[in-house]
């Protein structure tokens, strides 16, 4: 019996499983099927390796596995739905932690034996694996810090940070050189360790001089690297189900990070080197600081505009997460639908701290998803709306990134709020956000502010519904 | 510091220059109000109303006067009021500088400070304390009030078993705040309404108003002047204008007329001619009477009928609303007491400085300061200049954006055949494979809607744990050191398996219709 071709056929069932999960969230309806073909996948790729090629310490391998799942298991049933984006980027650190171990096991495996340029070929591919493997740790575990409060989310800008980048590359190329020419004698242990600390720095760096506004980026960036990790791990084993299953989540993390930098209206290169809204921003907030005056309303005044709006759009920003106020927008919005106003929400591509982040939280509060629409989708809609509700976003609002080209933000895609009758927009002070641009929506003459925790009103606000 | 409201001595004033709840606001503000014995009856504001809101209630004018430090008023003082004030006090109250120099003389040289309503800038900040605005706005609603008072039919169209009603026609002339309010007022009645303006970009939001805005069919001759208010127009302008307002006379049932144009007599807009030509029954409303009127009949204070038209000239159409009136009117001037009281402590800072406040200031220690400084006007922001420097950096970008790409493409292909050229057989078909994911990824993930990106997140992260095959693969190994690292793999990416697609489960399970 060919045991290699049974598992071989094994691996490629569990490679279109994988497609069709991935193929699946086109659609909620389809999207948990989808996550099922995916557990199918996995779970036919264990088996065949276990069965198929393990053959000792079965043990250790059942209690490594039924411990970290049960690990896995607790962890996704207590996380809330705003720690999302914390769960998804300590994930990723394991995956890249993963892939750095592997690495240094395979370096050491004495069994495997390459000759001539199929072990340079073989000793560049640990490398890289290696490499990508730490940077995608690091910079996960700095961004789950980030993400979660443990470090602070303002960028880090050391001065001469590119030149520093560019040292940190440089050096892992040398490093590199040194490696494979070393390993071919026999050694290589050494600058392979040299390579993974600096690859450890750089991820760290890479993640701490980017700001809290842009994690939706960093999070699918290091969703796509831990892809990539993966499929260097797939060519320094020769095994092609983790070749193609790295390269479709790094394809998948690759376009998330695109759409996130084209929402933005900006480049994955300026996002990644960081720093943004540190230099022109301060200077465009002084120029405009003038703008007149804001007209603060309280919560039964806001309660009034919505019980006689027939049109209402509900914006939500990273301020309704922070607030963990999905649950009460749920019922307001319920309540107002029996009375037959049209609610719909209206989701910026970057609100929030992670790609979909708005979506999963209006999705636990049980806001059914067919009156969640997208940007495009709605913007159009605006002349008609009769109150918009801004909760706690800022720049993804901001007509100056429309109406001023000098604006750091100009040219990005925005939500427009303000051609609708009346926006509220719910906000803890004036402060500006994270592109530290004042936004000149709060002084237009048909903004209404309501100042506090976007909970606590929106509290108020229900009771006086 | 101590507020004093005294009565309103003007004949016919209803209003009061505070109320209850405004009054205790400003004690809120640290301030105490004394208001005089029966200053908001008219307004139906009672002295125990007063009383009850925290306020002092003094018996006489004269007293009051005596004991304040700052009088709040609506009117500008008049019969003796003016010789009360005293080098110390601040007086707030209409005063309309501009007509009365006399006035303002007497209180220049009484030395108090004086701060008219009127004069507040019209500029966005200050709109909360625009007096001008809150009082058009009361008396464009009261001339829809009055003139279905005298008009004989209804406002609105219907068909009833007696027959049908013909809907009321109104034209409304000046799209001010009188004019927008007199709209809304009309419309919401179920009239058919029309307006008129010389300045042509209140056409929309006429039409926001459910309105019919009437244009002029002439060269482009904008009639916007200073402050927001319309200027005087062209001979040829007028004329045209009046050729409309003829035609319109024959039609409309009611014509309400709001034409002003500051420091000048009002416009002369509706002739007698006109109003022989309008149906009998028809009323017209001017609330510009009081300087002079729109329309040539019209007598201020006084309904006047001529050719079977009512012409109503009353100029306190805001006062026969006085509980509303006297609300925002003191709603206003709190808005101004608190500008002028940043610290909330009860007592005013005249800031000369602060535009609004030197705008509406016409007189302090003893020196005219009327008229103020032309305002800053914050509707044309000076943006001329940035859009020349924008177009240069956007158009260097888009260059290397052209030559960027090819040289990538060709320095990419080079290295890829560089690598063809030695790598071995079994690497060329891994790469294919790779190379043939990527694409699969790329076509399967764009396919993906925004609205799971969080889902397909966490369920490529569970997948990317696919890792653990390489764990795996090494386990077995005779090295106990290797075994353990791999031991150790399969622990945390078992967390990952297991983690990520039960958090992707958890998260789909909450996306419902």
């Amino acid at each position: 019996m060919n045991i290699a071709g049974i598992v071989t056929m094994s691996y490629i069932a569990a490679t279109v499983l994988f497609i069709l999960a991935l193929g699946g969230l086109s659609n909620p309806e389809t999207a948990r099927r989808g996550n099922w073909y995916g557990i199918v996948g996995m779970t036919i790729a264990l088996l065949a390796t276990i069965l198929g090629v393990v053959t000792q310490q079965y043990v250790i391998l059942i209690v490594a596995l039924l411990i970290g799942g049960s690990i896995g298991l607790v962890l996704a049933r207590r996380v809330q739905m705003t720690q999302m984006p914390e769960l998804v980027a300590i994930l990723h650190s394991l995956v890249g932690l993963a892939a750095v171990m592997v690495g240094f096991a395979s370096f050491m495996d004495p069994s495997a034996h390459f000759d001539g340029v199929e072990q340079t070929i073989h000793n560049i591919e640990v490398y890289l694996g290696i490499l990508i493997g730490a940077v995608t740790f690091s910079g996960s575990v700095i961004a789950f810090g980030k993400l979660s409060a443990r470090i602070s989310g303002s960028p880090l800008t050391l001065p001469g940070r590119h030149l520093f980048n560019l040292g940190l590359l440089i050096a892992a190329i040398w490093f590199g050189r040194e490696f494979v020419l070393q390993a071919a004698a026999g050694g290589g242990l050494q600058p392979l360790i040299i390579m993974t600390v600096i690859a450890l720095i750089f991820g760290i760096h890479m993640v701490m001089a980017i700001g809290g506004a842009d994690m939706p980026v960093v999070v699918s960036m290091l969703n796509s690297y831990s892809g990539w990790a993966a499929a260097a791990t797939g060519f320094m084993l020769s095994n092609d189900l983790l070749i193609v299953t790295g390269a479709l989540v790094g394809s998948s993390g690759a376009i998330l990070s695109y759409i996130m930098c084209r929402a933005m209206n900006r480049r994955f290169l300026a996002v990644i080197a960081g720093g943004f809204g540190t230099g022109g921003g301060a200077v465009a907030a002084g120029d405009v600081a003038d703008q007149g005056e804001v007209v603060a309303i309280e919560a039964h005044e806001a309660a009034a505009l919505l019980a006689n709006a027939k049109e209402i759009m509900i914006v939500p920003g990273y301020g309704m997460a922070v607030a963990q106020a999905q649950h009460i927008v749920n019922e307001i919005t319920a309540t107002l639908r029996t009375k037959g106003v049209n609610v719909r929400f209206g989701i910026h591509p970057v609100a929030g701290r992670m790609p979909g982040h708005m979506n999963v939280l209006l999705a636990e509060a049980r806001v059914p998803y067919d009156i969640v629409f997208e940007m495009d989708e709605v913007n159009e809609d605006f002349p008609d709306v009769d109150v918009s509700i801004v909760i706690g976003a800022n720049d993804i609002v901001n007509p100056s990134a429309q109406e001023e080209p000098d604006s750091p933000i100009a040219g990005m895609p925005v939500l427009e709020v303000w051609k609708g009758k009346t926006t509220i927009v719910l906000k803890r002070s004036m402060a500006t956000g994270y592109a530290g641009v004042q936004n000149p929506l709060f002084f237009k003459e048909n903004t209404r502010m309501l100042f506090g925790d976007a909970k606590d009103s929106l509290d108020a606000v229900f009771k006086a519904l | 510091m101590k507020i004093g409201v005294p009565k309103e001595i003007h004949e016919g004033e209803r209003r009061v220059a505070t109320t209850p709840d405004v009054a205790s606001q400003l004690i809120k503000m640290g301030f105490s109000v004394a208001v005089e014995t029966g200053a908001g009856a008219a307004a139906s504001y009672s002295d125990a109303a007063f009383e009850s809101a925290g306020c002092e209630i003094v018996a006489t004018a004269a007293e009051l006067w005596s004991q304040a430090d700052l009088i709040l008023k609506v009117r500008a003082p008049e019969d003796g009021e003016e010789e009360l004030l005293r080098a110390e006090q601040t007086l707030i109250s209409f005063l309309a500088p501009g007509q009365n120099p006399e006035l303002l003389k007497q209180l220049t040289e009484s030395g108090a400070t004086a701060m008219s309503m009127d004069s507040v800038p019209r500029i966005s900040r200050a709109q909360k304390m625009d007096a001008l605005s809150s009082m058009a706005n009361i008396a464009g609603y009261r001339a829809v009030i009055e003139a279905a008072q005298h008009f004989g039919r209804f406002f609105t169209g219907q068909i009833t078993a007696a027959g049908k009603i013909p809907p009321a026609k109104v034209l409304v002339i000046g799209a001010g705040v009188a004019g927008l309010s007199a709209i809304g007022a009309a419309k919401s009645m179920g009239a058919i309404v029309r307006a008129f303006d010389t300045r042509p970009e209140v056409k929309e939001q006429v039409e926001s108003m459910d309105g019919e805005f009437l244009m002029l069919d002439f060269d482009d001759e904008d009639g916007t002047g200073e402050g927001g208010y319309a200027k005087v127009m062209s001979d040829e302008f007028i004329a045209a204008e009046m050729a409309l307002f003829a035609e319109q006379a024959k039609e409309v049932d009611i014509i309400i007329t709001t034409a002003l144009i500051p420091g000048r007599p009002a416009p002369l807009l509706v002739t007698a001619e006109m109003v022989g030509m309008m149906n009998d029954g028809s009323v017209i409303v001017d609330l510009a009477a009081e300087t002079g009127g729109n329309c040539e009949l019209t007598e201020a204070d006084k309904v006047v009928q001529r050719d079977g038209v009512s012409i109503i000239g009353y100029t306190d159409l805001p006062s026969r609303l006085a509980t509303q009136s006297s609300q925002l009117y003191a709603t206003n001037l709190r808005h101004l007491i608190s500008e002028l009281c940043p610290e909330k402590d009860g007592n005013i800072v005249v800031d000369m400085e602060d535009e609004v406040i030197r705008g509406a200031t016409v007189c302090k220690d003893g020196e005219t300061t009327w008229p103020p400084p032309a305002p800053k006007l914050s509707a044309a922001p000076p943006q001329a200049a940035a859009p020349a420097t924008a177009p240069p950096p956007a158009a260097a970008e888009t260059k290397p954006s052209v030559a960027g790409p090819m040289i990538a493409v060709v320095v990419g292909a080079l290295a890829l055949l560089g690598l063809g050229a030695v790598a071995p057989p079994s690497f060329m078909a891994h790469f294919t494979v790779f190379v043939l994911a990527c694409f699969v990824g790329y076509m399967v993930i764009w396919n993906v809607t925004p609205a799971l990106h969080t889902p397909l997140m966490s369920v490529t992260n569970a997948i990317s744990s696919i890792i653990v095959i390489g764990a795996l693969l090494q386990i077995s190994s005779t090295d106990t050191v290797i075994m353990w690292i791999a031991a150790a793999t399969i622990l945390i990416t078992s967390i990952n398996i297991a983690g990520g697609f039960a958090v992707t489960r958890r998260m789909l399970e909450m996306f419902r219709k």
